[in-house]
């Protein structure tokens, strides 16, 4: 029996008159990695925004661990927030700081760790995304690839249990978005987290998810392994499968 | 009728708003510990970065008032009134105001410039997201530098002001010297030096608030920056020169 970390329950919420997310029910597995897809502009940032607090729905709830944070306040809410990590679209570092600076400003922060030790967690993390002897690098020296590497080790940082990824492959080429893909899944793979992913890159996310959620008109319309998504005969999904444009996409397999 | 209603509700909106944050700053100050290298990061900013113009701004200031002052009194011979004029105006209006002008074009368009980039590239939300605070890492900062520094030009500016205006006055215009001093000493009470400082410290909260303010609401990538900053600069100025006039009516 899989244990659900966060649950969302008919959640709405629009801008002005346009309604961006229109009863929106999911459950996300603990350990798993969960991909929601959907078309750019779709109110998949939207949704993740909710996630951790950073908007608040018109209605419906948001459960993580246990606790609807819907009507937290910012103080409850941050004890939530220490559960999460989330790497951001263009990874979002600090530009005032270097690499090494932006991984250790978590731990700094929030732990009493002494400085050697925050100093080697860092240089972990930094291994384990491969950017090693990268810390003196200013975020303006650092490709967009590199930049989100040095923001999912961030994110890494204070070894949280849920990790989100805001469009993680977009604005990078063929090949590095392969690598991050890689490294998306080699790191869950070793650390046993809860990864949901926000994405509009089927092909590349089909390769790495153990669950799949379709956002479509403000609705997840399909939700399973990618292979149960694939076979959906729902006509919106399958038009969403056309469109990327591959001939005989296979996806799914790694 | 909707033209006059819809600007009303927006400045009560933003007053409104900038109020808050000036709460939430005052909360943040006093709850937690200050990250003073944060502090001592801002203070150079706005302090030390700032001395140049502050300096060029009191210097010609002080000098084109003597000679200003110097031609109207000589009309009815009263030369000697320069210097308590020239430190008057300085130390009571034109240092703390042309200070607050001055450090809001520099530091003031520059705060709003950093956190609206920061605002459209996320680690504004990376903050959050890390649940820490964005108000007390990124504006208590800069309100506390400002409020502290702002004094600090402004006694700077005062000097220098006075200083230009006495050699203007005394080596170019050939004022007597020690009528010059004798009447500044004479005219020019502590009270009028404080009274210029705590309008000196408003400024500082007001110019770094409303930056602050701009920058942490942007909107809309580099073109909101730079709308942004421009107002930043715009409304500080603007709210520099109204509650000038209050506090003086004020602090008569």
């Amino acid at each position: 029996m899989e244990e659900t970390v966060i649950r969302v329950l008919d959640l709405y919420k629009s801008f002005n008159s346009h309604r961006v997310l229109d009863g929106i029910n999911l459950e996300i597995e603990r350990g798993k990695i969960t991909v929601i897809i959907g078309k750019s502009g779709g109110g998949k940032s939207v949704l993740m925004k909710h996630l951790i607090g950073l908007m608040k729905p018109d209605r419906g709830e948001i459960w993580i661990d246990g606790v609807e944070i819907t009507r937290l306040k910012e103080r409850e809410l941050n004890k939530v927030r220490r559960k999460f990590g989330m790497l951001f679209q263009e990874a979002a570092l600090f530009d005032s700081m270097n690499v090494m600076e932006n991984v250790e400003f978590p731990l700094r922060e929030h732990t009493s760790m002494p400085l050697k030790e925050i100093r080697r967690t860092a240089d972990d993390r930094l291994r384990e995304v491969g950017l090693l002897g990268f810390g003196d690098k200013m975020p303006s020296e650092l490709s967009g690839g590199m930049k989100k590497r040095v923001g999912l080790a961030r994110a890494l940082a204070l070894d949280p249990e849920m990790i989100l990824f805001d469009e993680p492959t977009s604005a990078l080429d063929p090949i590095i978005s392969l690598t991050i893909q890689d490294l998306i899944k080699e790191t869950q793979m070793l650390l046993k987290k809860t990864y949901v992913v926000i994405s509009h890159d089927i092909a590349g996310m089909f390769r790495i998810a153990d669950k799949v959620a379709m956002l479509y008109e403000g609705k997840i319309i399909a939700f399973g392994t990618p292979e149960e998504v694939k076979k959906n005969p729902d006509e919106a999904v399958q038009e969403f499968l056309r469109a990327t444009g591959m001939p005989g996409f296979v996806g799914g397999g790694v | 009728m909707n033209s006059v209603v819809a600007p009303l509700r927006k400045f009560a909106t933003e007053f409104g708003a900038i109020w808050l944050l000036f709460l939430d700053t005052v909360y943040w100050t006093f709850r937690s510990r200050l990250k003073l290298g944060y502090l001592f990061k801002q203070m150079e900013f706005v302090g030390v970065r700032s001395l140049g113009v502050v300096i060029i701004t009191g210097g010609f200031t002080g000098m084109v008032l003597a000679l200003q002052t110097y031609y109207g009194f000589r009309k009815f011979s009263s030369e000697g009134m320069v210097g308590a004029t020239v430190a008057l105006s300085m130390t009571r209006e034109l240092g703390p105001v042309l200070t607050g002008l001055m450090v809001t074009g520099r530091a003031g368009s520059a705060m709003a410039a950093q956190l609206g980039s920061m605002r459209v590239t996320e680690q504004i939300d990376a903050l959050t997201v890390m649940a820490l605070s964005p108000i007390k890492y990124l504006i208590v900062p800069r309100v506390l530098a400002s409020l502290f520094m702002l004094p600090v030009l402004t006694i700077i500016s005062d000097f220098v002001g006075i200083v230009g205006g006495y050699l203007v006055g005394v080596k170019m215009l050939s004022i007597n010297e020690g009528v010059f001093m004798a009447r500044m000493i004479k005219y020019v009470t502590l009270d009028d030096i404080y009274n210029g400082l705590v309008k000196a410290a408003v400024f500082g909260v007001l110019l770094s608030l409303i930056s602050c303010y701009k920058g942490f609401n942007t909107k809309g990538g580099a073109e909101g920056v730079g709308q942004s900053t421009t107002q930043a600069v715009v409304y500080s100025s603007i709210a520099i020169l109204i509650s000038d006039y209050i506090l003086t009516s004020l602090m008569w």
